[in-house]
């Protein structure tokens, strides 16, 4: 059923988003430029993987093949999937993460407002956690967006550093095609093009807060959505899936 | 953990007989000594490099776990080990909360943690080498951990005793949890009992070690049990935890590795061999697998989160400024 292979993909491209990032944060684990920070880093990976767990076990059981959250997670081959390349980027200093956290927050929060209404139960429910999560999680990274933004020299330099670095990214989290259409269609989820204006405004508020400019992107880079990837992705991979390839099989 | 944390501690203090008698009173009265209540400078210092090194070893302690964190083998096990990770770096919170209650800085502690001049527990600088690591750390050194822990809940300085009670309750879900996570690779194929056992193997004798040194060597252990810090002695904790551990190694059919290890009827305890006490004072004293790259991972997260830090004080401090200057603006 072409629907149904639609929904598969759009739920698979959501859970990898979240296992990326998620997994992309938690390096940053032990290694904090402060403890309070080694604890709420942590913690929003801990609500991606969440988020990525319910999302991959619906999208098992929409598939209907029989595959677990950890065959979906762990034990498909790079080109296969499907996260946006923002997420997969190397973690760089905190002021990059922090921004691709801020970025992926502020186009989350209005995505799983508009998901809890949906027709679909599942990804409704699923919304009605994440919105909460994702609340927090605007404003912790944006409080530091403003922060490093208006801080010290050196970190305003890095925040402009990293507004550069992730520009070029912001366009592909509002990319379209047939499988996001029929989701809108179906009013399983709200087109991506209808999430700008809300992303929007989050950005601009916390940028005007922290009297930033938004470098417009020269270009956009995308791909991410076909499984065309950057070459950090396959050691990303090779980390993640280490246990799963080494020990086929194994029950853990 | 707490119990190396003793190590060179100096317990005398300058105050009068009386000063020190009443004290002692207090203490025999099962009292809690709370942070403004006046107590002998060597009670002070002891729990200061006590606490301070307890909350260091929750700190490092996360280096070793946090190793594994990206190549968890399920979605699972990284949640768990996040969640366990996470809950180690506040226990550090805490611990260091209630050390500078008794007049000392978190500054002053990282400090002197990266300078070397205060130690963590010596088992962090033993690596993780394989998944089964983390459950024979949750099993055992957290289980270990725990038999240090829970008499400290009752330790006669209120504000550690109440910070212990919190961290116990959550050290005793690690132990669970990594004992359960053996448990799962002793049921599992014969390349992960491989695992398990070679995990246990590896980890036994520095779990012990864990405790400190024998009472017959151990210098200020006396002091500290008269201060009521210390509510049993370290070779009494260390048999209550190869107690309480070999019938929990032999359910999940691991075998310690110790050709003398027996139970012994007369005295309703396991009796066990020699630790090699030579290897606990070189990692103690530096020598360890990874003594160096644990202080050069805090370093380098200390040294590249400075900016960070520096500018969460700048930001702050212009805040306050404009708040001010609207203040002056709006009168």
């Amino acid at each position: 059923m072409e629907d149904r292979s639609a929904l598969v993909t759009f739920l698979l491209r959501l859970a990898d988003d979240h296992l990326i990032l998620g997994h992309r944060l938690s390096e940053w684990c032990g290694h904090a430029p402060m403890l309070e920070e080694d604890l709420a880093m942590p913690n929003i990976a801990l609500d991606l993987i969440g988020q990525a767990r319910a999302l991959y076990q619906y999208a098992g059981g929409v598939e209907g093949k029989g595959r677990s959250e950890d065959d979906l997670a762990y034990l498909r081959r790079e080109r296969d999937y499907l996260n946006c390349l923002m997420v997969e980027r190397p973690n760089g200093d905190f002021a990059h993460t922090m921004l691709r956290q801020f970025y992926f927050a502020a186009f989350m929060h209005p995505f799983w407002e508009k998901a809890m209404e949906s027709q679909d139960a599942m990804l409704a429910g699923i919304a009605g956690k994440a919105v909460k999560e994702v609340a927090y999680h605007i404003r912790h990274c944006g409080e530091w967006v403003i922060r490093l933004g208006d801080g010290t020299e050196e970190s305003t330099a890095r925040m402009q550093a990293a507004l550069t670095a992730l520009a070029p990214y912001v366009d592909e989290l509002f990319e379209s095609d047939a499988v996001t259409a029929a989701m809108a269609e179906a009013g399983i989820a709200p087109s991506p093009a209808s999430l700008r204006a809300p992303f929007e405004a989050t950005v601009q508020s916390v940028f005007a807060e922290a009297f930033l400019d938004a470098p417009a992107a020269p270009w956009a880079k995308t791909g991410g959505r076909q499984g065309l990837h950057s070459e950090a992705m396959g050691f990303l991979l090779a980390e993640l899936q280490y246990m799963q390839r080494s020990y086929p099989g194994a029950n853990w | 953990m707490y119990s190396q944390g003793l190590i060179g501690a100096k317990t005398d203090s300058g105050e009068d007989q009386a000063f020190l008698d009443a004290f002692q009173r207090r203490i025999d009265a099962e009292e809690k000594i709370e942070p403004n209540d006046p107590m002998p400078e060597g009670y002070r210092r002891t729990l200061i490099r006590q606490i301070g090194q307890h909350a260091h070893s929750e700190i490092v302690g996360m280096l070793p776990e946090g190793n594994w964190i990206t190549r968890a083998p399920s979605l699972r096990r990284k949640a768990a080990l996040l969640a366990k990770v996470q809950d180690e770096g506040g226990h550090g919170l805490y611990l260091y909360s209630a050390a500078e209650t008794l007049g000392v800085s978190r500054e002053q502690m990282t400090e002197e943690l990266l300078s070397g001049k205060a130690k963590y527990s010596s088992i962090f600088n033993y690596p993780t080498l394989t998944w089964a690591d983390i459950g024979a750390i949750g099993w055992l050194v957290d289980g270990a951990a725990i038999m240090n822990q829970i008499p400290l809940c009752r330790c006669s300085y209120g504000p550690y005793a109440r910070a212990m009670i919190r961290v116990c309750k959550e050290e005793s879900f690690h132990q669970r949890q990594g004992y359960e996570i053996m448990l799962t690779l002793c049921r599992g194929t014969d390349a992960q009992k491989e695992m398990a056992q070679d995990a246990l193997n590896r980890w036994w004798w520095p779990s012990l070690m864990m405790f400190g040194p024998h009472d017959s060597d151990s210098q200020h252990g006396d002091q500290s049990m008269r201060w009521k810090i210390k509510r049993f002695t370290n070779d009494e904790l260390r048999q209550q935890f190869v107690d309480a551990t070999i019938p929990q190694a032999e359910f999940i059919g691991l075998t310690v590795p110790d050709p003398e290890l027996k139970w012994n009827e007369e005295r309703g305890h396991y009796d066990f061999g020699a630790i090699d006490w030579d290897e606990f004072w070189r990692v103690v004293k530096g020598g360890g697998p990874l003594n160096t790259e644990r202080l050069e991972a805090r370093q380098k997260a200390w040294d590249e989160g400075a900016w960070v830090r520096e500018a969460a004080l700048a930001h702050a401090e212009k805040r306050k400024l404009r708040r001010e200057a609207a203040r002056v603006a709006a009168e």
